[in-house]
């Protein structure tokens, strides 16, 4: 075990764990934000310098401060450590920083971005970051394109965060996807025009950060904040089948994997579940899905599902029993 | 005259041959290691020597190898980098096709004292011809017993291959050229693990450039007390520095750390001053990541102390009014030039080079030189000045590899010494966009 | 130029230097070839590697095919289009640039009649490709072709004897695994 001081709160963590996930085990708002870094993902992270930390003692043997910022999410921890985030000027300035990099080559087009809402980089540059722009060239931009029947790559969105990439590599059997291409110019491809073709190959979706990879079947229908989610599972063959339906009024709009608070699967969903259920008979219904992480869907009092009546009565009568306890606020519809 | 510890025999006929080489004492390291030193006895001499990296980063060789981890039946791996792509440097090119030997032979030592059996050469594929010079020298080796098993009957097996890069700067990244050596994207790996623990196929492995490589024989033969006589403090033994840029005498040449500056850009033994007749304005001592200095601060420190080529005096006064001696790329401009415009080529450099995983250095290398661009171009405006040097600070220390620092000194530097010439080329926007417009002394010269 | 229709095979010499490579690596770490089965692809399918080339690599070393297109694409010393007979690779950084390569460059285009990153001149004999730094700053303006480095050309003689040379390439340069020889040999030992 290794004990570290974080922004001045003392956590004791198993030997290897990251300052990052030390944080999380305190958690609240001290934690560093991660955009590339993804729990579930091997070899994630370190890349997109989000979780920059500074290390004032690197351990109880060695208590010189590291020369430069840290990468929070892939650098171990050491007995006796004391790590700086909130409480350090210049991590928070750099962050500024980082935030303002991602953002040059970003397309800001978040009125018709269809993750707007759930974007990890709309909450990190709206928690961190300046809301003036120094960039005055021209912003990259790459041709949609469409990874199957079911996937929209919109390049010019993406951060590279490569979780997509690792995402295939891992729980897919056949990568066809990568980053081609470098420096600036990188970009996830295929190369020759193939198609994501793979029964767990929609979890790349979720993964996604930003809005490069998105639902077809969920394009342009609503604004995220505008539905509801709701827990529900089914008996699949493939995966556990626990996930959230998206609802607008009756209609599943979407389906996506259970997320916890800092917006990691929790569990793989396949294709079927994600793609092809979108009936309500379909699912057994668990109730409203809470929203931890940060969001605009859970600002404002969302927390909560707006469910119009009809929708209720499909569902099951525990889920009902414990709306009426919370009842959901009357907006909308 | 300086004494060439490596490049003593480079001009003799047929020394590319293993015959020739041996006739003028090659391989003898290897039999006085192999024969009456233990791995960590060499590995002490190389401590005492002093030797710094000679790629660049000046770190002490012995240091070094001293934390490579050497867990019971694991492989560990000696790579050599041979990646030599840092603009303004081409010692190890010349070294390894006029020497291969010298390079092979510092391999079986070095190999030896970290106790690797199998060793790399991780060439920059551009140079595919000096390969093809490598492996038949190797091949020579082979046939003469100094490669593969039981070599000079030591018990001790080595084998030694070449491996050619793709076309990219970034490979001369110690992680960045391991992964490249995997097979894989030349991406920098995230530090901890250390190749020392973790480099090669996961496996404890030291990564050195040729120069620091081929040091290695004369120390070992010398012993490290005589090789650190040579230099200054802490800058001993001799350096490859490669000429270049307007010299009247471009080329490698062997110096003794601690050679003045002034003498190494004028005395005709060396570079032989600025060609044309023309005035030095700025160097670029070390490879073009390093700082850049007007002509007044390279000679002399800003203490007025002769500027001598050692890592100490070459740094002397930090970033504000030092360089590095970095891997002795040595670029000399003259008069004519524009700073502006030699900022947006390097800078330029960099963003091609840039392997594009950390956003810092993905998106702020491109930014860089696009403002750049534009001032050269007669687009820019004063504010970009400023921006240029907040951009590069915002990219300096928050990388994951030192390709950050690499494209923001040269532009924090030529801001710096030279914030005039960029002011110019906003006031005088028109006439510094003319192809050859340079900024002198409030004259244009075209 | 390799046309798309039929699948590119390895010449029989290129087999035996891939399986000489081969043994350079671990034998779980096929991958680790990779770099060096793509230069020897290149030299063999006319200057550039195809997607149906880069395909056969992949099936070559038993890697998933985006394996080698993440990579070729990364390198620049792979060219994915095709090209004239000589890729001209002229060396742009700056101290190539100090010495002119800027003129350089500009010569190359206006008498070859190729322009740098476009298609081979209308004879289909010259490529223009601008590189950064080649290592041979003190030479420079530097221009590489295949394993050559054309050094100095800084005058219009210096660039005529160049091409001079190029254009009297009846057949390309024999590659080094196609001399019998000491590479070759080696594998056997």
């Amino acid at each position: 075990m290794a004990k570290i001081t974080f922004d001045g709160v003392e956590v004791e963590v198993p030997d290897g764990t990251t300052i990052l996930n030390a944080a999380r085990q305190i958690g609240g708002s001290i934690v560093p934000p991660a955009m590339c870094y993804y729990t579930p993902l091997k070899g994630s992270g370190g890349k997109c310098r989000a979780c920059l930390v500074r290390v004032a003692a690197g351990s109880a043997k060695d208590p010189r401060p590291m020369p430069k910022l840290v990468a929070s999410c892939v650098t171990p921890v050491q007995d006796g450590m004391v790590v700086e985030n909130t409480t350090s000027e210049q991590v928070l300035n750099v962050r500024k920083g980082i935030v303002e990099m991602l953002l040059i080559n970003h397309p800001l087009d978040c009125p018709v971005c269809d993750q707007a809402g759930e974007c990890d980089l709309q909450n990190f540059a709206f928690e961190h970051g300046v809301s003036t722009t120094r960039y005055q060239e021209e912003r990259r931009t790459f041709e949609k394109i469409d990874i199957g029947p079911l996937i929209q790559l919109h390049m010019t969105r993406c951060i590279l965060c490569y979780r997509c990439v690792y995402t295939a590599n891992q729980i897919t059997d056949n990568r066809v996807h990568g980053v081609l291409g470098r420096g600036d110019a990188a970009e996830i491809g295929t190369y020759i025009e193939n198609i994501i073709d793979n029964d767990f190959s929609g979890n790349v979706i979720d993964v996604c950060p930003v809005g490069a990879l998105t639902d077809k079947t969920f394009r342009f229908k609503s604004r995220v904040w505008f539905t509801k989610p709701v827990n529900a599972h089914r008996d699949c063959p493939k995966c556990s089948g626990n996930v959230v339906l998206w609802y607008k009024g009756k209609d599943v709009l979407r389906t996506t994997a259970r997320k916890d608070q800092y917006g990691e699967v929790k569990e793989w969903i396949c294709n079927e579940c994600r793609f092809e259920k979108k009936e309500t008979s379909d699912w057994t219904i668990e109730g409203p899905a809470h929203i931890d992480r940060s969001s605009v869907i859970s600002a404002n009092h969302y927390e909560l599902p707006v469910l119009n009546q009809s929708v209720v009565a499909d569902l099951p009568e525990s889920t009902q029993r414990d709306l009426e306890k919370n009842p959901p606020l009357k907006l909308g519809n | 005259m300086g004494r060439k510890l490596l490049t003593e025999h480079i001009n003799v006929e047929g020394i590319n041959t293993f015959e020739v080489y041996r006739k003028h004492g090659g391989y003898r390291s290897v039999e006085k290691a192999l024969k009456t030193m233990t791995p960590d006895e060499v590995v002490e001499e190389v401590k005492k020597s002093g030797l710094r990296g000679r790629g660049g980063a000046g770190f002490p060789t012995g240091m070094k190898w001293s934390f490579l981890a050497k867990p019971e039946g694991v492989p560990r791996y000696l790579v050599c980098n041979a990646d030599e792509s840092e603009p303004g440097t081409f010692k190890d090119r010349q070294l390894m096709s006029k020497l291969p030997h010298l390079l092979i032979e510092g391999m079986i030592t070095s190999s030896y004292a970290l106790g690797a059996n199998t060793s790399y050469i991780y060439i920059r594929g551009e140079l595919l011809y000096v390969l093809r010079i490598l492996e038949k020298a190797i091949a020579e080796a082979y046939a003469a017993g100094f490669l593969g098993k039981n070599i000079l009957g030591s018990g001790y097996d080595l084998d030694l291959h070449v491996h050619p890069g793709g076309g990219a700067y970034i490979c001369g990244e110690e992680t960045a050229l391991l992964e490249s050596l995997e097979g894989k994207r030349g991406n920098p790996r995230n530090k901890p693990p250390f190749p020392a623990v973790q480099g090669l196929y996961a496996r404890p492995t030291v990564v050195n450039n040729v120069e620091s490589i081929a040091a290695v024989p004369v120390i070992v033969n010398e012993g490290g007390d005589e090789y650190a006589k040579i230099g200054v403090g802490r800058s001993t033994g001799t350096k490859l520095i490669s000429a270049c840029g307007h010299l009247n005498k471009p080329g490698i040449y062997e110096i003794e750390l601690g050679l003045p500056v002034e003498e190494f850009i004028y005395s005709d033994e060396y570079c032989g001053g600025i060609w044309k007749g023309r005035e030095l304005k700025a160097v670029v001592a070390g490879g073009s990541s390093v700082p850049i200095l007007p002509k007044e601060l390279i000679l002399k420190t800003a203490a007025g102390e002769k500027r001598l080529m050692t890592y100490e005096s070459l740094s002397d006064g930090g970033f504000v009014t030092g360089t590095m001696l970095g891997s002795g790329g040595f670029i000399a401009m003259d008069e004519t030039t524009c700073i502006v415009r030699n900022t947006w080529n390097f800078s330029r450099f960099y963003h091609h080079e840039s392997c594009g995983q950390c956003s810092p250095c993905r998106e702020g290398t491109g930014w860089m030189e696009k403002v750049l661009h534009r001032l050269e171009h007669g687009h820019g405006h004063m504010e970009d000045i400023d921006l240029l040097v907040s951009v590069a600070k915002q990219i300096e220390g928050n990388t994951i590899c030192p390709l950050g620092e690499a494209a923001a000194w040269p532009v924090a530097a030529a801001v710096r010494h030279f914030r005039h010439e960029f002011e110019w080329h906003v006031t005088h926007a028109k006439e510094a966009a003319q192809p050859g417009a340079v900024y002198r002394a409030n004259a244009v010269l075209v | 130029m390799e046309t798309t229709a039929v699948k590119p095979q390895f010449s029989e010499a290129a087999q035996a230097e891939i399986k000489r490579l081969l043994t350079h690596y671990p034998d779980d770490r096929r991958k680790s070839a990779l770099l060096p089965v793509l230069h020897i692809a290149q030299a063999e399918f006319g200057g550039w590697v195809s997607p149906e080339v880069q395909d056969l690599v992949a099936e070559v070393l038993d890697i998933k095919p985006i394996e080698v297109y993440e990579v070729a694409t990364f390198y620049t010393m792979f060219n994915l289009k095709p090209v004239g007979k000589h890729v001209l690779e002229i060396c742009r950084t700056g101290p190539c640039m100090l010495r002119g390569s800027d003129e350089l460059t500009a010569h190359l285009e206006r008498i070859t009649g190729a322009k740098v990153g476009g298609p081979a001149s209308a004879d289909g004999l010259f490529t223009l490709k601008e590189v950064e730094c080649l290592a041979a700053c003190g030479f420079a303006p530097i221009v590489q072709v295949r394993e050559k480095y054309y050094e100095q050309l800084d005058t219009p003689e210096a660039v005529d004897a160049m091409l001079t040379e190029l254009r009297n390439q009846v057949h390309r340069p024999a590659l080094p695994w196609e001399e019998t020889g000491l590479p070759n040999a080696l594998a056997n030992n």
